[in-house]
């Protein structure tokens, strides 16, 4: 590559983040440190039935025999569990009524997040659970939802007010000794969303979740659970941010996506922790497990990811095809710069007969940064008839990054296909030079080039989202604040 | 005067290629360079885009006054500067309507001007797909993906359009065209003709020269600027062939 | 004890310490002084690790459980002196002119001498024997290029291997015939582990043709760990083919060790037609700029076969470029394992690297693991993979039995022509013809152990025919 190309690729890459802000808010904390006393106030605090508590302790206990995982293409630094803050609550005065009552400050975060509740209220019709820390803050629109018999509510909530849904839904796509981070969450975690979408009903209203990390030193651990009854379709959206800061975060969440027979539900995340500074200090270290499971015949799940921030990325949103002629979908644009480590991808397990998955992902990588792609396709004996497509393009901005792909596939069925597909390459000097005889400055060539390179994903996300996720893209790698 | 070079030199991997070009266009001409292949043709419409591969060794170029080789290439665009590619490079996922938003906007914020809104943006693509007989589905296509070259070169014409430079440089925008295509491609270009702004066309045939009429003819030999005439000079070229500019060179 | 004929269960980790320790005070180690430090660091390293189990990542589809569980005796020691060479080597390959080195369960078995000096200065012959007569040559390079903390079994064999063969081709030496190196297992007195070590020098401007093969006579288990370092030098070309055909009770494990000069050329082309547990790992350096490399194979598996292939190319310096293709054919309770891994360095710009992995599964019993990685650290680079696992082609199998022919025919038809990509690439005439009526043959079920033999003793008068019956369209 030519020295220009290199030298713009250096300065348009070399930006910081751009959501870094503190929000005053008074928050009331656990004392930092995890044991089953912890445990035992968290679920005190949150006032929760014996069962949870249960659910929480045995978690706990698997944890402690557990190691924390190796085998992705990650440097990770030791994470002391005993100095994270389990429970962090913007400290609520009284209990909410309406949204005039949120606290002014935190409104003012989620507008700065560009979120604004009211806005969203009205002008979008998105409903809205914004969770700040590891407490549900907010959810509007539930009135108009409770209309179609949808529940849309913290996990808090829905632990009160739905427990057998709860029970017999929760832990059942990820198991409480799952995986390391899992085990953690399922111990520890604080708030989250619910959604229930009942039998034929077809949620008219985009839901959507926006998460934040505030407090100093907090883990954020929330758990969604999403139902979809027989015949029932949801689209569901995520946001992510976190201010910046010195030290390392962890946040350590599980998502787990039921869908019964013939419904269909489509998550969608645009994830932007705070990916550390320039140098690699502080960013989020975001563990998370994502899982849905299409429990009866003709569902669907759809994964859509867009994911520019955290220090370190480990994430694998999975699909269980488990009914005949369910689909499974992953679509993925990972950003990495600076000194960035993400190892994402996902696992379809074919399970039923006639199942099919797609997999599309995009990684980006730049800076001094690592992106993996790491996939499991598996065809299990009875699902006669499977089908896989794998597409896994890696782009390379600049000679200090690196990207990878580590698909896995295994098949135990003869009538099924799978194909697996990846490219490597690199904005071409033609390319930019095009660009820029046209008159485009080449930052702005570069975030052109990479958001047609993403482009098949972007056009998945829900149009809220998609604006949005466009901005981030050439943010991430461009950094013009504003 | 629009364009002003003297005595150009310019190489790529120490080999030079312009060898003391000089060249002057006014606004309101149309100029054609022509030459045999590998003579820099194309090098002297790269050099003046601003393509970093070549290095320029002697001389300047002066547009409007200014010092050309000291500005980037998107700035040469922004001060009017056009070149229509002989090999336009294909860049997939990026739509051509994006991709013209984003260019007309940069060209009309360098000028202070406000961005078009979206609406407008539409009607003037709308417009200027016309111009080149674009069916209304290319423009929601990537850049260049998948064309074909004829689809590529009216393309190039069409940005022509959408972008009114002051000054394109046209290089071999006749190569790879069938006969209808080309009448389609030199209409455009003559439409977009005026007294404000000037072409420089690029060619080794005289065939082009015949929809895009010329004021000036140049022939470009071994780096340089050898003969200068009018448009009648492309048709003795075209009845001699090259031999004849070599010998006469020989002879000199 | 007599340490020649060490008799245990391979998995007993302390009983292979033992033998080592007895070798090491008997002095029955060959490869002198600077060998035995590189077999004390290679002991050290297998005894650290152990034999690989499921827990590790490499091994995580392999099952060599009833391998380790076995009885095995340890085929460290010479030839027994009543062994009949000129008998069991007594067929060749038909009309395949070759330099032949033969070696019995691991051992050489010459029917000339230890050590040839063939024409131009080529050597060819015992590893053990060179060891002694070549011993500059040996120890500049024996052990250079096995990682022995990465290759448990490979760290088993640098220890404790007793011969192989050794191959050196001189500088500008073009050698005009194919080598040919055979390891043959037969056995009367029971299961044999053998731990061949080959050593392959190719000076610089030269150029071999090596047919590397596989085989067994009888059908006992088997285990043949087998090692072979390969240095290329600068602009020297090697095509390397390995051929394993041995019973369905027994196992190959081969490690090749590649190393490339600059502007060397290497194909390396595994053909696996018949065996119980096969497994082999290609670990390909390119060091040279402007190295190629290509690695290939077909695997035709049934039964309860096991085939792997592993393959790790590392780019290390700008403009290389490698390409591996592998092609397999799975039939009942069969189980295929592909790996690959391309490493392109930092700054190994102008790297070319493709990577495909194609599979046909005939059954739900069988089962396909393949996993092509790519790990990218320079940005000037084409790089892509693929992988499948399919059947044959619906509309190619309706096109032809819409001409009328049948279903098996048809089948086979495909098979066929999937399986000859790979067969096609053979460089060497008579040997590519042979293979490919193997494959005709073995897809036709009509393949014994013996005709397996690349040392076909049967005539070869008698054509396979795999011609499309007329008569039916």
């Amino acid at each position: 590559m030519a020295d220009d190309t290199r030298n713009i690729l250096d300065e348009v890459t070399g930006k910081e983040y751009k959501y870094g802000f503190v929000t005053e808010i008074d928050t009331e904390f656990a004392p930092p440190g995890l044991n089953e006393d912890i445990i035992r106030f968290i679920s005190e605090k949150k006032e929760e039935p014996e069962f949870m508590l249960e659910f929480r302790l045995n978690a706990y206990r698997r944890w402690l025999g557990m190691k924390s995982p190796e085998w992705a293409h990650l440097n990770i630094p030791p994470i002391d569990f005993q100095s994270i803050i389990y429970y962090a609550a913007p400290k609520a005065k009284k209990e909410l009524q309406s949204l005039d009552e949120v606290d002014p400050e935190l409104l003012k975060t989620f507008e700065k997040l560009g979120i604004s509740l009211e806005e969203q209220k009205h002008l979008a019709g998105v409903a809205v659970d914004a969770v700040m820390d590891s407490v549900s803050v907010k959810t509007t629109f539930s009135d108009t939802l409770a209309k179609h018999g949808i529940i849309f509510c913290s996990f808090s909530e829905a632990v009160k007010n739905h427990p057998e849904l709860v029970k017999q839904y929760m832990g059942s796509v990820v198991a409480s000794g799952d995986n390391y981070f899992a085990a953690l969450n399922s111990a520890v975690f604080s708030d989250g969303s619910f959604v229930y979408i009942p039998k034929g009903v077809r949620c008219p209203i985009e839901l959507s979740t926006y998460f934040r990390i505030n407090a100093k030193n907090t883990g954020q651990f929330e758990r969604t659970l999403i139902i979809a009854d027989e015949g029932a379709y949801v689209s569901y959206m995520e946001g992510c941010t976190a201010p910046q800061r010195d030290e390392n975060q962890l946040h350590a969440a599980i998502v787990e996506i039921i869908a019964l027979k013939d419904a269909e539900v489509k998550y969608s995340t645009v994830q932007n922790w705070y990916p550390g500074n320039k140098d690699g200090e502080g960013g989020i270290y975001n563990f998370v497990t994502k899982r849905g499971i299409c429990k009866g015949n003709n569902s669907k799940i759809s994964w859509t990811q867009v994911e520019t921030g955290s220090a370190i990325t480990w994430k694998y949103p999975s699909c269980i095809l488990q009914g005949d002629n369910s689909v499974g979908e992953f679509y993925s644009v990972a950003v990495t710069n600076n000194h960035q480590q993400a190892d994402t991808g996902t696992k379809m397990i074919h399970i039923g007969k006639n199942t099919r998955s797609t997999i599309i992902s995009k990684g980006i990588s730049a800076g001094l940064s690592n992106n993996s792609y790491r996939g499991l396709v598996k065809v299990t004996k009875r699902a006669e008839g499977s089908r896989n497509f794998s597409q896994c393009d890696s782009l390379l901005l600049g000679d200090k990054c690196g990207a990878h792909t580590f698909p896995y596939i295994q098949t135990e069925n003869k009538s099924s296909i799978v194909e697996h597909e990846a490219t490597t390459s690199k904005i071409s000097d033609d390319q930019l030079f095009y660009c820029q005889q046209r008159g485009i400055d080449a930052e702005s060539a570069i975030g052109l080039i990479v958001n047609g390179y993403a482009r098949e994903v972007l056009s998945k996300l829900p149009m809220e989202f998609a604006v949005e996720a466009q901005k981030l893209l050439s943010i991430s790698l461009e950094g013009s604040v504003g | 005067m629009l364009l002003q070079i003297k005595n150009l030199h310019a190489q790529i991997n120490g080999k030079e290629i312009l060898r003391g070009v000089n060249l002057e266009v006014k606004a309101g001409e149309v100029h054609a360079i022509m030459g045999p292949n590998g003579t820099g043709k194309s090098t002297l419409a790269s050099v003046i885009a601003g393509r970093e591969v070549f290095e320029v060794t002697a001389g300047e170029v002066l547009y409007n006054g200014k010092n050309l080789l000291e500005m980037p290439v998107e700035q040469r665009a922004r001060e009017g500067i056009f070149l229509g590619f002989q090999y336009p490079v294909e860049i997939p996922g990026v739509s051509i309507t994006n991709f013209m938003r984003t260019a007309l906007n940069e060209v009309r914020k360098y000028h202070g001007q406000e961005p078009l809104s979206g609406a407008a943006f539409l009607a003037r693509m709308e417009e200027k797909k016309k111009l080149v007989e674009i069916q209304s589905k290319l423009t929601n296509r990537s850049v260049n993906e998948g064309f074909s070259g004829g689809e590529k070169k009216k393309n190039e014409i069409f940005q022509m359009a959408m972008l009114e430079p002051q000054l394109a440089i046209l290089d071999e925008t006749d190569s790879g065209l069938d006969i209808d295509a080309l009448r389609i491609v030199a209409n455009g270009v003559n439409a977009l003709r005026s007294k404000d702004n000037a072409i420089i066309v690029i060619t080794h045939y005289q065939r082009l020269l015949d929809y895009i009429v010329p004021d000036i003819v140049h022939v470009l030999f071994d780096g340089k600027i050898v003969k200068t005439g009018g448009k009648e000079l492309a048709l003795e070229l075209e009845g001699k062939g090259y031999d004849w500019i070599r010998k006469e060179l020989e002879t000199r | 004890m007599a340490m020649s004929s060490y008799n245990g269960i391979l998995g007993d980790t302390k009983g292979i310490a033992g033998l080592f320790e007895h070798k090491l005070s008997t002095s029955e180690f060959k490869g002198g002084k600077a060998y035995t430090e590189i077999r004390k660091g290679a002991i050290a390293s297998f005894l650290k690790s152990g034999f690989p189990g499921k827990e590790d990542e490499k091994w995580r589809n392999s099952d060599i459980e009833k391998f380790l569980e076995s009885r095995f005796e340890f085929a460290e020691g010479a030839l027994p002196a009543d062994v009949d060479v000129d008998k069991i080597f007594a067929c060749e390959v038909p009309d395949l002119d070759t330099w032949l080195i033969t070696l019995l369960n691991g051992h050489y078995a010459a029917k000339n001498s230890d050590l040839r000096i063939l024409p131009q200065g080529i050597i060819i012959g015992s590893l053990s024997r060179a060891m002694r007569d070549a011993h500059e040559l040996v120890e500049a390079h024996l052990g250079r290029l096995v990682n022995n903390d990465k290759n448990a079994f490979a760290a088993l064999n640098s220890a404790l291997s007793g011969d192989g063969v050794f191959i050196y081709v001189p500088d500008n030496v073009i050698v005009e015939k194919p080598i040919q190196m055979v390891n043959v297992v037969n056995s009367e007195s029971g299961s044999l582990f053998m731990q061949p070590r080959n050593l392959v020098i190719l000076g610089k401007n030269s150029q071999l043709q090596l047919v590397h093969c596989d085989d067994s006579r009888d059908q006992a288990m088997h285990f043949t760990n087998a090692v072979t370092e390969f240095f290329i030098g600068d602009n020297a070309s090697l095509d390397h083919y390995k051929m394993q055909n041995i019973n369905d009770h027994s196992a190959v494990l081969h490690s090749g060790w590649f190393t490339l000069g600059r502007d060397s050329r290497l194909t390396t082309n595994a053909i696996s037609l018949n065996g119980g547990f096969i497994r082999n790992e290609n670990e390909i350096v390119l060091k040279g700029e402007g190295a190629d490399a290509n690695a290939l194979g077909v695997y035709l598996v049934d039964k309860k076969q096991h085939v792997e292939n592993h393959v790790h190319v590392s780019h290390l310096v700008p403009r290389c470029t490698s390409s591996e293709l592998f092609k397999g054919i799975l039939d009942d309770y069969s189980t295929a394992v592909f790996t690959g891994h391309i490493l392109v360095a930092r700054d190994a710009q102008k790297t070319e690297a493709y990577q495909s992995n194609r599979n046909i599964q005939l059954t739900d019993k069988a089962r396909v693991n393949t996993q092509p990685f790519l790990e990218i650290y320079a940005d000037d680079v084409k790089c892509s993979h693929g992988a499948t696992v399919g059947q044959l082609d619906a509309e190619a199998m309706f096109y032809l039995k819409s001409r009328g022919i049948g279903e098996e025919n048809a089948k086979m038809l495909l098979m066929y022509a999937f399986a000859s990509e790979i067969v096609q690439k053979i460089s060497i005439l008579n040997l590519r013809e042979r293979i490919d009526d193997m494959i005709k043959k073995r897809l036709r079920g009509e393949l014994s152990i013996c005709d397996q033999c690349v040392l076909h003793c049967s005539k070869p008068d008698q054509p396979i025919q795999f011609e499309i019956d007329m008569s039916k369209i």
